[in-house]
């Protein structure tokens, strides 16, 4: 069975052939029964895996790929409980959104392309998880950010969305550098990048090694790249400018979690460096909460998801640093089903609105988008982390595991998720609630078709329920989650020995902690924007320091462009100018010149006289005797 | 005896291609090119996996100097020689129907294969000289007599910037020739015991001799400032042919002459000169981000890859040496393709400026699919052609020296900075006054573009294709026996 499971990739593959190479000789509803037939038979297999992955590894052998001495990568796919998850979100969330997108994007005249992407999307994302050695998972990797690269792009005519797609292309590249040198090091340190070879000799060196240290450091390098962390975060809400149903399923639900797999993959050479672990966990502490503070300010409903996206990352990393694996994988999971769901809805409400997407245009679509309504609400509920809905426990574990690695991780998380309850019912209060303040006569908002809302139900539920998975002891549940993952990460737990489970009693109390304060920031928004009807300001009017800087996105781009993207450009140029066509060329042009002179004093020599060279001769051999004598 | 039949072929089909009928002139020049692949495809599918020189002739040439007309074919330059037929067809297929003696130029080009199968095939030191020299020719007349407005000036440049170097390369020959044993030799293996008999400090004069003359013909930095402006300003054909293939002249000179005659030449400056090509990869690439016209950006381009290229080759181990040998092939693929798109792109639109493109994609879909491939081949993305042979070559000069790997791997940063520059900035935005009329691409165009997709995927996908059969080769040169 599991020998199958190999093919799980190859048919969005194939999928992605068949569309592209037909595009627009398909009718439209083909191309869409195609793309998420393909994704619908994967998501079975990716099942059959999941149901029967429990406690084994298995390796699946392709083809060979690339062999040069110790540097050699073939084409292997590794089934173990973690890629089998990650095998059911990318297959399942995917296809939600695949169908939810045949309703968002009917009208769009390059649909099939569309779809044509989306399948390619998800076989580099089926390989980033299924790869048995990390430089299989570059390719995956890589193959995301291209997708990624196409679809924020996607409405190539204009040049905003085409400079997002550009910057995001190029930040990854960023990260990608060191998650490629990270690699080389990988090679000559283990002489293979199998994840087998490297875990497996990596077992047996001692915590604090330098060289691991380098390693996990620079593959860090790249999951910030790809998860958007500090400093290399501001691609993720520049590509907002893709279709919704992108945003949700890359930047939300799938892509940008590689990071977050990638580290947990590596479980064993993180819990090896306690170094790297602190930076990823101080990395995504500061992610968290910088993220959410920009977060409060922001009036685009798809900003304000995209910085949340950011910050919820930066908790998965905070996990991953205090040694939660398997919590951060499972907020991975949770956080695939609101954030997806937020997305989707979001999408409802600009499919419903014509486009528009500002919260100070909305307001009152309750009763306008009532299944629109009520999932978001679901979610929110979800993200914001009050219980029973699924954010509750995946943040919860996270937490509980930051408060025993230290106080101050607890303390800026619960902050954080302060401001998460805050900003999230800010949003579901300013578009739902109240009354509408957009123009009536020339929008008329509507619920979305049947193809949009199933998923977005399907989404709630799960958003809902999907929880009780990891129900902690603590709660009197079985934290079946960490269970299943538990073979995955035993060798990384063996050697961090911090894992104690002996404070139950503060573990509640710690709970009860975060969903109070939750609980208030829900109660603040609702005074403000509910009760007090206040609606942020508009462009240009003057704001109190802290908000403007928020607001601004405390001006990261600007200092960015001035920092480097413009010395850069001045670079290049007296580079190619100056130091190239007059430095360089010119000492060139010079030698030549200097020929041309010697050659002209020369000429004066050649005389055609003979008298003068019969004089030259004679006072060349007197000097040559005079100087042989000497 | 087949080499022979290779050179004699070409050389052949390149004096009668000058008397066909001129209506025949361009089938019979592609037909004869084709057959060249052909049986050079045969010659690479029947090649064995050994270290040994194949279908090696020797026969006295001028025996009082012990000068001989000696060839053969090993694991390296099959490929070369692969690449060498494989791009020549659709160079020739790519010349378009107005261009002025069309007989004259496919002639040209056919006897600039020759010439370049000879210096991938030679084994006798003269005899490699002698084809090194005779490369120079056709593409000197290719570039005086069909390109761009400043052709004369630029020409002479590049010609004499390239004898300087190829005259420092013949003193060093004759040098170490008049080391051999007495009836001296200019047998490659003669020459390579008379470089080692050299002490260190002779190997390294004579290593910066040799150095000058392959480090034009690629070019390394400093050495490169011939080469935005031949580029430039040759014909597209010229300028494929110089990028795709003549560069790699130089290349191999390094692989096959120069680190084997002078091995302690190579230790002594392998630093020195790794971060020559280091520096041009940042240097170049740099440059490139503010280029405006695309023949110069990818002419650019070029030094940026083939500094990596050639700093993989100093690094001198197996990563480096075989990487260097897949991005050969890789870069000849891949720069042939863009320089053929912006051929395309200039003939539609009367200019290269991408500040006055945009929106093609809208307009072209077929091209602007063509053109990401290549460019995603070009900034080494997975399972495209460039990414074996750059993380070999980052790897390899990573091995060599660590920072030096780091600074080298700003590569697939700085890469895909400018390429994408170009890319949005010539196919995607709203289609300007130039583009607006642009048609997508004719059958011709569609005919030489598709066979480079075709092998920026297969590279990508199966590189062991070509890494085998280099390896015994590269196996044997770092043992240096």
């Amino acid at each position: 069975m599991l020998q199958y499971a190999a093919l799980i990739p190859f048919f969005p593959l194939a999928g992605f052939i068949i569309l592209g190479l037909l595009n627009k000789k398909l009718p439209k509803n083909i191309a869409a029964v195609i793309a998420c037939g393909m994704l619908l038979i994967s998501f079975g297999l990716a099942l059959g895996v999941f149901m029967n992955i429990s406690g084994k590894t298995e390796e699946v052998q392709l083809a060979p790929w690339i062999n040069v001495g110790s540097f050699s990568a073939s084409f292997t796919f590794l089934l173990d409980p973690l890629s089998s998850i990650f095998l059911m979100i990318i297959t399942g969330v995917g296809f939600l959104i695949h169908v939810y997108s045949i309703g968002y994007m009917h009208d769009d005249e390059k649909h099939n392309i569309f779809f044509a992407y989306l399948n390619l999307f998800i076989f580099f994302m089926l390989v980033l998880v299924l790869a048995s050695s990390y430089l299989l998972m570059f390719v995956g990797w890589e193959g995301v950010g291209l997708c990624s690269y196409l679809l924020i792009g996607f409405w190539f005519k204009t040049k905003a969305y085409n400079d997002a797609a550009k910057k995001a292309f190029i930040m990854n590249r960023i990260g990608d550098l060191g998650f490629l040198l990270g690699i080389i090091l990988l090679f000559i340190t283990f002489g293979s990048s199998d994840y087998h070879t490297v875990f497996t000799k990596a077992n047996g060196l001692m915590s604090g090694d330098t060289m691991i240290t380098t390693i996990t450091l620079l593959l860090f390098v790249g999951a910030m790249g790809k998860s958007a962390q500090i400093p290399l975060y501001t691609w993720l809400p520049d590509a907002m400018a893709g279709p919704t149903p992108v945003s949700a399923l890359i930047h939300a639900a799938t892509m940008v979690t590689a990071g977050i797999y990638m580290v947990a993959r590596s479980g064993i050479l993180y819990a090896l460096s306690p170094v790297s672990m602190l930076v990823v966990a101080v990395v995504g502490i500061v992610t968290a909460v910088f993220a959410a503070t920009i977060a409060l300010t922001q009036n685009d409903i798809k900003k304000v998801l995209a910085y949340s996206t950011v910050s919820q990352l930066g908790y998965m990393f905070l996990g991953l640093g205090v040694g939660a694996f398997s919590a951060s994988v499972f907020h991975v999971m949770t956080h695939a089903f609101f954030k997806a769901l937020l997305f989707l809805g979001a999408g409802s409400v600009i499919h419903g609105l014509s486009g528009e997407q500002d919260i100070r245009h909305m307001g009152g679509l309750r009763k306008k988008m009532p299944i629109t309504h009520i999932t978001f609400l679901l979610a929110t509920l979800a993200i914001a982390g009050i219980p029973p809905f699924s954010g509750f426990f995946s943040k919860d574990e996270i937490l509980g595991h930051a408060f025993s690695a230290g106080m101050v991780f607890w303390v800026l998380g619960v902050i954080g998720s302060m401001m998460t309850s805050f900003y999230m019912f800010r949003l579901l209060f300013l578009a739902f609630y109240g009354t509408y303040r957009g123009d009536e006569h020339k929008v008329h908002a509507h619920e979305s078709p049947k193809v949009m809302t199933i998923p977005l139900i399907i989404l709630a539920i799960l958003s809902t329920i999907g929880g009780f998975v990891g129900v902690p002891e603590s709660l009197g549940g079985s934290a079946n989650f960490d269970k299943f993952l538990e073979p995955v990460f035993h060798d990384a737990y063996a050697k961090m020995l911090l894992m104690e489970h002996s404070q139950i009693l503060s573990e509640v109390a710690l709970m009860g902690i975060t969903v109070a304060a939750a609980a208030i920031s829900i109660f603040f928004a609702w005074n403000m924007y509910v009760k007090k009807k206040t609606v942020p300001v508009s462009e240009g009017t003057r704001l109190p320091f802290l908000q403007n800087m928020s607001y601004h996105k405390y001006y990261v781009d600007e200092i960015y462009s001035a920092l480097i993207t413009k010395p850069l450009d001045k670079i290049s140029g007296f580079l190619g100018n100056v130091v190239d066509n007059k430095f360089i060329d010119g000492i060139v042009n010079a030698s030549g010149k200097l020929t041309n002179w010697v050659s002209g004093l020369m000429r004066f020599v050649q005389t055609g006289n003979v008298d003068f060279y019969l004089l030259a001769m004679v006072v060349g051999i007197a000097l040559i005797i005079f100087f042989k004598l000497m | 005896m087949p080499i022979i039949a290779l050179l004699i072929f070409t050389f052949g089909t390149a004096v009668i291609g000058l008397f066909i009928p001129i209506r025949y002139g361009n089938r019979f020049a592609f037909l004869s090119s084709l057959i060249v692949f052909a049986y050079s495809l045969y010659l690479f599918i029947t090649f064995p996996i050994t270290a040994e020189y194949q279908y090696v002739l020797d026969c006295a040439w001028i025996p009082s100097l012990g000068i001989h007309f000696k060839v053969g074919i090993d694991g390296i330059s099959i490929l070369l020689v692969m690449l060498t037929t494989f791009l020549t067809p659709l160079i020739i297929f790519s010349i378009r129907k107005n261009e002025p003696r069309p007989r004259a130029f496919y002639s040209l080009l056919l006897f600039m294969e020759m010439a370049l199968i000879g210096v991938f095939v030679s084994m006798d030191g003269f005899l490699f000289y002698i084809f090194w020299e005779i490369a120079l020719i056709p593409i000197y007349f290719i570039c005086l007599l069909w390109g761009g407005k400043d052709r004369v000036r630029i020409t002479l440049k590049f010609f004499i910037y390239t004898m300087t170097g190829s005259l420092f390369m013949l003193v060093g020959l004759i040098y170490l020739y008049l080391h051999t044993p007495v009836q001296h030799s200019f047998d490659m293996q003669a020459l390579y015991a008379a470089g080692r008999s050299l002490s260190a400090h002779a190997q390294c004069i004579l290593f910066w001799f040799f150095f000058l003359a392959f480090g034009i013909k690629m070019p390394i930095f400093p050495l490169h400032t011939w080469q935005p402006d031949t580029y430039t300003d040759a014909p597209t054909q010229g300028t494929m042919m110089l990028s795709g293939i003549m560069l790699k002249m130089g290349i191999y000179g390094v692989i096959r002459w120069m680190i084997p005659m002078l091995p302690l030449g190579l230790a002594q400056n392998a630093n020195y000169v790794l971060w020559l090509s280091v520096a041009g990869v940042v240097y170049a690439g740099i440059i490139a981000f503010t280029q405006r016209d695309m023949k110069r950006l990818i002419a650019y381009s070029s030094i940026s890859h083939v500094g990596l290229i050639a700093a993989g080759i100093f690094a001198f181990n197996q990563q480096g040496l075989q990487g260097g040998i897949i991005q050969m092939l890789s870069h000849g693929v891949n720069v042939v393709g863009l320089f053929f798109i912006v051929d395309i792109i200039q003939s539609r639109t009367g200019t290269r400026d991408i500040g006055s493109l945009g929106g093609i994609r809208l307009k072209a879909p077929f091209l602007a699919t063509v053109f990401a491939i290549i460019m995603l081949g070009a900034v080494a993305l997975p399972l495209t052609d460039g990414f074996p042979g750059e993380f070999l070559l980052i790897s390899g000069v990573f091995k060599f020296q660590n920072i030096a790997g780091a600074v080298a791997g700003l590569t697939i940063i700085i890469g895909a900075v400018y390429m994408l520059r170009t890319y949005q900035r010539s196919m995607l935005n709203e289609p300007s006054l130039e583009t607006d009329k642009f048609t997508d691409l004719t059958w011709v165009e569609k005919s030489v573009l598709i066979p480079i997709v075709i092998m920026v995927i297969l590279i990508g996908i199966y590189p062991n294709l070509f890494l085998k059969v280099s390896e015994p080769a590269i196996l044997k040169l770092l043992s240096g026996v």
